[in-house]
């Protein structure tokens, strides 16, 4: 293995080359344009064999990965935020197509304001389109992600596509010491993709992207979504398959501390790192305070994640997007998905770090103050806080 | 006529369906080794309807605005794989899914040069969804988003000239056709198979229940469009337009427009408006000089 120090896109680029993506169409958007740069520069200094497309918007960026993974060829782009928001309608029909297409996005937020940083919910807008949603913490779990990613989309148990989600900046634009996969232990671990149907053959004519009638429709759907519940068993195995060949071990859900914790924090991406830090300070005093990063949001892995904070008297929410007239989207979910379970701690909800708002430990320990009474009560205060914001500028904001 | 038929009939388009006869004319021409990416519209609808399928060729539909898009995508897909040579790539949409939503990826199609025949259906509206106006939609024409109502009559604005826009992108051929004349056509289609690099046809197709004609006429007034000049069928390599060939030149003289207007019903509230029907058959007039016609 080569140890490298790379950014987080450039991390994305370099996987999408070891698994020898074969056609690439892509739009640049910051902070995803690295990508369409680095892919660019590999296939015109002749260091990868690959179609790439200089696509004249996401949308067509998303349609011409539809076209070419309808040939059964391996396909990958990259966006983040308005391009994938401009994809939006052509990612269900790439689900709905059944094409195990990859995509890192870099995680930004989404206008107006107008504003380049990073938070989730651009991706977690796309929760419903049908798609795996993996999430990095590291520049390394770019590229390691970006690699299951192909081969979990491509098992033809799944055929579903996969997005990767990099926060904004926070890797995308960081360097950090990464270990690079040898080419030919890629090779091996990600064939060369073989797709199980005949797709776009004049010798077998297939038509595909027909017109369905409510007669036919759902159960459409339904196939849909039990591929996606078949890919949960895929994605262990894969994730199994990875550790043995390159040595680095993952899950969909991964836990820190969370053993005797009284409070739990669960959370996605980058800032899982920040709040190792807060925890290590709560327990210095004395605090039993745990985390849970989700790696996997899509299949939403219940059971893991369960398994995990079932014990906690209180489950925290820590999230970088928002649901408007309702909360935070992976709070409404783990709370859903909770919900029938018999023995269920209490779920509360804070949002941070929107467009780009830096997540500092401290941030995690405000979160555990205003969990405490809560949890000292057994009564849930407040669903839903917003953190580190300024009530000054709110009020500025909404012109009052 | 062709020894085996690529767009099979029991399709569901309408008697007299001028897009169903020009798709045919141009699958048979192109012959088996043949790939279509189809946008969203009457096309796709009739002729897909699940569990069945019109269509004797791969056929991919993904969205209305991207048929260029999916139809670039297809285009890398077979050159990764070497499966590109010898294989004739379509892209079909309606005059809506080019003119309209989707002249986007269709710009971007020909500047980026992907060797892709792009056909335009243009029936003149959308009619898919119900006869509403597009850009397509010719001066006066009623529709149900432009109808003829007391105030004003029809759609105030005229057609876009599509063909030459896309003839500016410098692409190596661009056509009109017309299904009145499938010759014409199918000379075209192959002409457009020929080139290393972009093609495009826009190709006249009426629409009995969208123009209001009978469906034994749809043909008569496909060419009543040429014989007025109405409707002019060019072709050129480039974008010099001084080398445009007209293709089919209209009687001498040309029949007045009145004559194509009047057996249709998406235009009757014009027939009693001579101020009107004035201004169109100027402004056909006016084309027919910049082309040379007259
Ligand atoms: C993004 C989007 N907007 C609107 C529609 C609805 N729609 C479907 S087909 C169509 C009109 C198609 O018109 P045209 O391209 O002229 O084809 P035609 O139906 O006339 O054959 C419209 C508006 C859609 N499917 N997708
Ligand atoms: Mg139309």
């Amino acid at each position: 293995m080569v140890k490298e120090v790379i950014k987080g896109n450039f991390a994305t680029a370099v996987a999408a080359k070891l698994a020898r993506a074969e056609v690439i169409p892509a739009y640049p958007i910051t902070p995803s344009t690295l990508f369409p740069e680095q892919i660019s520069e590999f296939v015109n200094n002749g260091e990868m064999k690959c179609e790439y497309i200089p696509v004249e918007s996401e949308h067509s960026a998303m349609s011409a990965c539809i076209g070419a993974a309808a040939c059964g060829v391996r396909t990958c782009t990259a966006t983040s935020s308005q391009g994938l928001a401009l994809m939006h309608e052509m990612l269900f029909i790439a689900s709905g197509m059944r094409l195990p297409i990859v995509m890192p996005v870099a995680n930004r937020a989404l206008s107006a304001p107008i504003n380049i940083w990073g938070d989730h919910s651009d991706t977690m807008a796309e929760r419903d389109v049908g798609w795996l949603h993996f999430y990095a913490q590291t520049n390394q779990e770019c590229i390691d992600l970006t690699l299951v990613a192909f081969k979990v989309s491509e098992n033809k148990k799944v055929l579903l596509p996969s997005m990767i989600g990099l926060d904004a900046f926070v890797l995308t634009h960081t360097m950090e010491p990464v270990d690079v996969p040898e080419q030919d232990k890629v090779d091996a671990f990600l064939p060369k993709y073989e797709s199980p149907y005949c797709w776009l053959d004049p010798a077998r004519p297939m038509t595909i992207g027909s017109f369905a009638t409510p007669e036919y429709y759902m159960e459409f759907k339904l196939a849909e979504e039990m591929a996606m519940e078949r890919s949960s068993a895929v994605i262990d195995e894969v994730f199994e398959d990875f550790e043995k060949r390159f040595g680095r071990k993952y899950q969909k859900v991964v836990g820190y501390k969370t053993e005797d914790a009284d409070v739990i924090m669960v959370m996605i991406g980058s800032m899982f790192g920040t709040a190792k830090a807060a925890v290590d300070n709560l327990r210095k005093k004395g605090i039993k305070a745990g985390l849970v990063k989700m790696t996997v949001y899509r299949p939403f892995p219940t059971k893991e994640l369960y398994a995990l904070v079932k014990s906690a008297k209180v489950v925290a929410i820590v999230e970088r997007a928002y649901s408007y007239g309702h909360g935070g989207p992976l709070f409404a979910d783990v709370s859903g998905a909770f919900y029938n379970m018999e023995k269920k701690p209490m779920m509360l909800n804070y949002i941070i770090g929107l467009g780009g708002r830096d997540i500092v430990p401290k941030d995690f320990e405000t979160i555990y103050d205003k969990v405490k009474p809560s949890m000292e009560t057994g009564k849930a205060r407040m669903r839903v806080e917003w953190i580190n914001v300024n009530e000054e500028a709110v009020k500025e904001a909404e012109g009052l | 006529m062709a020894d085996k038929e690529y767009f099979a009939s029991g399709h569901r388009g309408c008697a007299g369906c001028g897009m169903a006869s020009a798709v045919r004319t141009i699958l048979n021409a192109a012959g088996p080794n043949t790939i279509v990416a189809n946008a969203t519209g009457c096309l796709e609808v009739m002729t897909t309807g699940y569990p069945e399928s019109a269509w004797e060729v791969p056929w991919i539909h993904a969205a209305f605005e991207n048929a260029a898009a999916v139809a670039s995508g297809v285009e890398a897909g077979l050159k990764a794989r070497g499966r590109r040579e010898g294989v004739n790539l379509f892209a079909f949409a309606g005059d809506g899914g080019t003119f309209d939503i989707g002249i986007q990826a269709l710009s971007g199609m020909l500047e980026r040069g992907h060797k892709i025949c792009y056909v335009c259906y243009d029936n003149e509206a959308y009619m898919n969804t119900g006869i509403q106006r597009s850009a397509s939609t010719p001066f006066g024409a009623s529709t149900t988003t432009s109808p003829a109502g007391s105030v004003i009559p029809g759609k105030t604005q005229r057609k876009k000239p599509i063909a030459a826009i896309v003839a500016a992108h410098d692409i190596p051929y661009t056509a009109t056709a017309n299904i009145a004349y499938p010759l014409d056509l199918e000379k075209k289609v192959k002409k457009a198979l020929s080139v290393d690099g972009p093609s495009f046809i826009q190709v006249m197709c009426p629409c009995v229940p969208g123009w209001g004609i009978p469906s034994e006429k749809s043909m008569e007034i496909a060419r009543l469009a040429i014989e007025t000049g109405v409707f002019i069928l060019w072709d050129l390599e480039g974008a010099d337009f001084k080398n445009i060939k007209i293709t089919k030149l209209p009687p001498k003289p040309r029949k007045p427009v009145l004559d194509y207007l009047k057996v249709q019903s998406r235009f009757k509230h014009l027939v009693d408006k001579p101020d009107l029907i004035e201004k169109i058959q100027k402004e056909v007039d006016e084309k027919c000089k910049m082309y040379g016609i007259d």
